[in-house]
């Protein structure tokens, strides 16, 4: 049983991490509003659509297989979530379970 | 961590050099990633017979921090149908998720930032929130490329993410531990305890099935980050850019950053779960009193070219193979991998039983 002292400890460089790499993307995207122009117009801010005017709404009706396809990869990845837990059960019979 | 607070004398002190650190770290990646930037355009360049970039510095090599000043001094334009917020959100999610999951990894013996118990879980957890940047960036750009884009892509990263699952659950019956170090070290000795090569005589019978995972892992991380042959989300031939087509500036340099950061991360995984981490292909002899850190240090430098060594056959394949249809996409990755890797889970838990060596049931 991990106290959990040491589980702040071993989760605390990850946070720092994570500040310092909010900071940095943040840091890039002010980079560039202060140091960019910045003169917008009515066509330059138009949806990209090969020089044409947008004909419709982007947000259209898509394939319902990709549906299906998210609801396979949530059976699958459970499946995955709960093979990870079942090796070490598994490998506690054989000599192989390296401490930890 | 315990160690940095008793040099930085408090919590605060070891905070301080904690960050210190993080900057270290983070500085030489992207250095890095910079130079490996540079590596892949050079290659495409050759396989085609151009000369690549040559400009910018000895032999082009200053090229991506031009690149980088190129893109800081662009304006930043913002769709006027798009979500403002999100349209934001979506690169610096996708390159923070991408730079966060590198704190556990492990470049050479003790040289983590956090060295968990369960870092690949933690590896595993990260880098299946990657989607959502792509995602949000489809959306929120309220175009029909990059909608169109961020759909594909996500399908095709949540296929792949699946058989990348079965592979590591793979790698870790044979290692019994979840840590990444621990991961690397039992692949210590020689190539012939590496995964992707078994061929001591008792795991010989493995040798096969790790072999064919590890090319399934290879291929699902080419698939997992959108490169080449699977880069249909960006095909530029049908979808222009994909999800990054309203993107310009800064925005589009953090997209790009944190598609980069998850390519060399996938070539730091496939080191460590496939080929041996910092260990020498044979065993070297270290004379007993050299200084740790130099022995460190040249451990660093095996891990160093293995993850470069991935990256250039991630900027061959890029160069030599066609592109991929989508259903030939969908149908490699659920009919052919997923259930490959399957049948590989058991057959690798049965050797674990009836005929690893040293068994006490």
């Amino acid at each position: 049983m991990q106290d959990i002292e040491s589980l702040v400890l071993n989760y605390l460089p990850i946070v720092i991490f994570l500040v310092i790499a909010v900071a940095i993307s943040v840091g890039f995207l002010l980079m560039s509003t202060l140091l960019a122009p910045n003169n917008p117009d009515s066509e330059k801010l138009s949806a990209y659509e090969c020089g044409f005017e947008a004909f419709d709404d982007a947000r259209m009706k898509f394939d319902v297989r990709f549906y299906l396809v998210a609801i396979l990869f949530i059976i699958f990845d459970l499946e995955v979530a709960f093979l990870f837990p079942w090796i070490f059960r598994f490998l506690k019979g054989t000599s192989s379970l390296s401490g930890r | 961590m315990e160690t940095l607070i008793q040099w930085g004398g408090g919590v605060w002190g070891g905070i301080g050099l904690a960050v210190l650190q993080i900057a270290a770290f983070l500085l030489v990646l992207l250095l890095g990633i910079a130079f490996l930037l540079w590596m892949d355009r050079k290659v495409l360049a050759a396989v085609m017979m151009r000369k690549g970039p040559n400009v910018v510095g000895p032999f082009g090599l200053l090229q991506s921090f031009a690149d980088f000043l190129k893109f800081v001094l662009k304006e930043i334009v913002i769709p006027a149908g798009a979500n403002k917020t999100v349209f934001l959100l979506a690169p610096i999610l996708s390159t923070t998720l991408a730079l966060v999951t590198w704190a556990v990894i492990p470049v050479a013996p003790g040289w983590v930032i956090s060295d968990l118990n369960v870092g690949i879980l933690y590896i595993f957890a990260i880098s299946s929130l990657g989607v959502y940047g792509i995602i949000m960036g489809g959306w929120a750009s309220n175009s029909k490329y990059p909608f169109l884009g961020g759909l594909r892509s996500a399908a095709q990263m949540v296929s792949y993410e699946v058989s990348i699952g079965f592979v590591i659950v793979t790698v870790l019956l044979l290692v019994g531990s979840m840590n990444l170090t621990d991961i690397v070290n039992a692949q210590a000795g020689g190539f012939w305890n590496w995964h992707a090569f078994l061929l001591t005589p008792e795991k010989l019978p493995l040798f096969p099935v790790m072999f064919a995972m590890f090319v399934i892992f290879f291929v699902s991380a080419l698939a997992e980050t959108n490169r080449p042959p699977f880069d249909l989300p960006e095909a530029e031939s049908e979808l222009v850019a994909g999800y990054q087509v309203e993107y310009s500036s800064t925005p589009f340099l953090l997209l790009f950053l944190g598609e980069q950061v998850a390519i060399t991360l996938m070539c730091a995984l496939a080191t460590i779960l496939f080929f041996g981490g910092w260990h020498a292909p044979f065993p070297v002899p270290i004379a007993a009193d050299l200084p740790a850190w130099l022995t460190s240090l040249g451990s660093f430098a095996i891990f160093v070219v293995k993850v470069v060594f991935f990256f250039f056959i991630f900027a061959l394949v890029r160069a030599l193979v066609p592109r991929y249809r989508y259903d030939q996409l969908m149908r490699l990755g659920w009919k052919i991998f997923l259930p490959t890797s399957l049948v590989a889970v058991i057959v690798v838990s049965a050797y674990v039983v009836f005929l690893q060596p040293g068994m006490e049931a």
